[in-house]
């Protein structure tokens, strides 16, 4: 059966990508059509989505796409951790705009790979990766704390 | 006090860094202005009507002496030689100019202060109890919970883009001196036997639908502490409307999904996080409750000379009991008759710094209430103390009373007010202290907001004005009963409103009302409580 749904980025609009593994090429579908397919193996969540509906099939996906239609809507950071933190291991990547100053914030709640709706001018967003060299919170990154380094025997 | 280590300073000093790239970017037109705009928010400014506005962090609104110069140095150097303390406890600098804002900020950061989080749709500057560490009926002092809960909620990566901004009180006292239940989160520190632990209200605030927060938790165990705020906010984050800006804050959803509900997906969001495992070590808390330990008292003389009546009542208003029986709290008021609410000058500052180093421990605050405050002043020096206020203009003995108005900027800063609430303030004091019907009155909650944000509290004013346009013209509404203490209350609108000389002499009538039917020992608010609205509308349209 043909999916009319597809709508993810392809590999090559992606500027940013933390793993080793080889892109999935298949093209996302919704949350929807992801609960209703058994092969899907990627998918796109939108703002207004619930992540925790896609833990029962994380197992077969490789690719989650969060989508940010505007930066200014933070939900998309909190599907990135929930996913995480129910053991998610595939890419997880942040489309949209996604821009300089989200870069290290959607890092840390485990997003690995990015492509932003404009191109980001590489210098600019490898300072703003590297912006924290500490952290004070626990977040999907799984970076020692502060407060854990403050406390380290 | 709290001291930064070479973390804290580091994560400061990165800020700052990242603020100047900002700017940098802003000036190449690599970002928008809608782009900048939350970037610049986020590091406390704002445009007004006639200039950048900097709003500067004071954590849970305890500064040294140190710091107090440096705010002064700002408002020298780069202001026009004066502050704005605000209810919640930061200052607000009205006169700055874009290209000074990143050194400002490095300015800030050579006395571990910031701008950070002091706007924007994020986690907002912990307030607290003014009186922390030195009330006599504090359970513990606050501040270490709110200090843990500052390094949580800076830079949090999953809180930066929530719907609305997000305020967090941290108290330790039946009583409530920080409006804590109109806060989106309010923790009360209480004691279950031995054990520390927090209750939690969720869902307060004021703005165009006011609503006190109600309990969610009645507690949650310390080593907890974090992780259950942490689902709070997540509950928020994922479900806060965000179609409607007037309708997303969080007291919207908990209203809209109900305490009950709220509370249920918070919990299940709660038993979650302790399974991930986000909660600071434990060690962490102690380490910052060290910093916290109460300075040195000595014994001294718990009684003083009276003989001047001046200085009596400067005593009696604006003092308040301290744990140790030979020092007492003592409020600097920033509200003299006919003054601006809150400003201080470059020199007051000054004054106040040394007085801080001489006379408290080196430790001063910022009150929700504009003023500012010595926490912990000997007895014996108090006289001295006063003698040095008094001779620099800060001396007015009016704490809680008419005069202690708070106010918004309101029309002759803010780019969304409606009308003056500065002016109108500066006659209502005038007219109370001239006609000596401040002391008669006792005391006495009047709050002024220039426009339905409500950022002067008037919907907790004993007596509260807000500021409306009726056809092009600057209308005032009078409302009567809020309170933002542990009475909690929202005030009701006593009729249709009032002109500016309307307003004043309205205000004038309902003290007139009060005057004339309160019974023994009542307050305002307690005769308001006790016989309605009806009285008081009668005297106004009657
Ligand atoms: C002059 C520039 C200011 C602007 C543009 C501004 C803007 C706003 C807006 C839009 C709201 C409503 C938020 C909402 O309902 O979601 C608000 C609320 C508030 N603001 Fe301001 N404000 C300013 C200054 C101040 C100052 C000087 C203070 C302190 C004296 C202050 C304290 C507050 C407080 C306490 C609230 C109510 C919080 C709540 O709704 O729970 N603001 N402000
Ligand atoms: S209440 Fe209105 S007028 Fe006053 S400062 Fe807030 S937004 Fe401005």
């Amino acid at each position: 059966m043909v999916d009319t749904s597809n709508l993810g980025t392809s590999p090559d609009e992606v500027q940013f990508r933390f793993r080793d593994d080889e892109p999935v090429d298949h093209a996302a579908v919704t949350v929807d059509s992801c609960c209703d397919q058994t092969n899907a193996a990627a998918v796109r969540i939108e703002p207004g989505d619930d992540a925790r509906v896609l833990l029962p099939f994380l197992d077969r996906l490789a690719l989650v796409e969060v989508n940010f239609p505007s930066f200014g809507d933070g939900r998309g950071y909190s599907s990135a951790r929930i996913l995480r933190e129910a053991g998610y291991t595939g890419e997880l990547r942040a489309v949209g705009q996604v821009l300089i100053d989200q870069l290290s914030h959607m890092r840390r709640c485990g997003f690995d790979s990015f492509a932003p709706d404009k191109r980001l001018d590489e210098d600019d967003a490898a300072r703003a990766f590297a912006t924290w060299e500490n952290v004070y919170q626990r977040a999907a990154d799984q970076r020692r704390t502060i407060a854990e380094k403050r406390h380290e025997a | 006090m709290y001291r930064y280590d070479t973390y804290d300073q580091a994560m400061v000093d990165a800020r700052v860094a990242e603020f100047r790239d900002q700017a940098r970017r802003r000036i190449e037109g690599k970002l928008t202005e809608d782009q900048f705009k939350p970037l610049r928010l986020m590091n406390g400014l704002y445009l007004q009507l006639h200039a950048y506005m900097l709003r500067v962090a004071i954590p849970y609104g305890t500064l040294d002496s140190r710091q107090l110069e440096m705010l002064s140095h700002i408002a020298e150097k780069y202001d026009r030689g004066y502050g704005h303390f605000t209810t919640r406890q930061n200052i607000q600098y009205n006169w700055i100019k874009l290209e000074d804002a990143a050194d400002i900020l490095a300015d800030l950061s050579t006395v571990e202060m910031h701008a950070i989080q002091t706007s924007g749709n994020c986690i907002r500057n912990i307030s607290s109890d003014h009186f922390a560490g030195a009330a006599a009926d504090e359970v513990v002092d606050p501040r270490p919970y709110a200090e843990l809960m500052r390094q949580w909620s800076s830079f949090h990566p999953e809180f930066t883009y929530l719907p609305r901004k997000f305020k967090i009180a941290v108290i330790a006292s039946e009583k409530d001196r920080a409006a804590m239940r109109l806060h989106d989160i309010g923790v009360r520190i209480v004691k279950r036997g031995d054990e520390i632990g927090a209750e939690f209200y969720a869902g307060g605030g004021m703005g165009r639908t006011p609503m006190i927060a109600p309990l969610i938790r009645d507690f949650v165990p310390l080593d907890h502490f974090i992780t259950y705020a942490e689902a709070c906010l997540r509950v928020y984050n994922r479900y806060g409307r965000r179609d409607n800006k007037y309708k997303a804050r969080i007291k919207i959803l908990v209203h809209e999904l109900g305490a009950a509900e709220y509370t249920r997906q918070v919990e299940e969001e709660f038993a979650h996080l302790l399974s991930v495992g986000v909660e600071p070590p434990r060690e962490e808390l102690a380490r910052i409750t060290e910093y916290f330990a109460p300075p040195a008292f000595v014994d001294g003389p718990k009684t003083l000379d009276r003989s001047d009546p001046d200085f009596a009542l400067w005593v009696d208003r604006n003092t308040h009991r301290h744990k140790h029986d030979a020092y007492v709290s003592a409020v600097i008021s920033l509200k003299p008759a006919g003054g601006i609410p809150g400003d201080a000058t470059a020199e007051q500052m000054r004054v106040v710094a040394k007085l801080a180093r001489e006379y408290s421990f080196d430790e001063l605050r910022v009150m929700h209430t504009q003023n500012l405050l010595l926490p912990h002043v000997r007895i014996a020096d108090l006289h001295a103390v006063w003698t040095a206020l008094d001779e620099a203009g800060l001396g007015a003995p009016n704490m809680d009373t008419i005069e202690d108005i708070i106010a918004c900027p309101g029309l002759d800063y803010c780019s969304l007010a409606n009308a003056r609430s500065i002016p109108l303030a500066q006659r209502i004091s005038e007219r109370f202290a001239a006609t000596g019907r401040t002391e008669v009155v006792g005391e006495l909650k009047l709050k002024i907001s220039g426009c339905i944000n409500a950022c002067g509290h008037h919907h907790a004013g004993h007596i509260g004005i807000l500021g409306v346009d009726k056809k092009g013209k600057e209308n005032f509404q009078l409302s009567l009963g809020g309170s933002e203490a542990e009475d909690v209350s929202l005030a009701k609108i006593t009729g249709p409103g009032f002109d500016e000389d309307g307003v004043v002499a309205a205000v004038e009538k309902v003290t007139d009302v009060y005057l004339a039917t309160r019974t023994d020992g009542e307050r305002f608010l307690d005769t308001y409580r006790r016989i309605g609205m009806e009285p008081f509308k009668e005297a106004l349209y009657g």
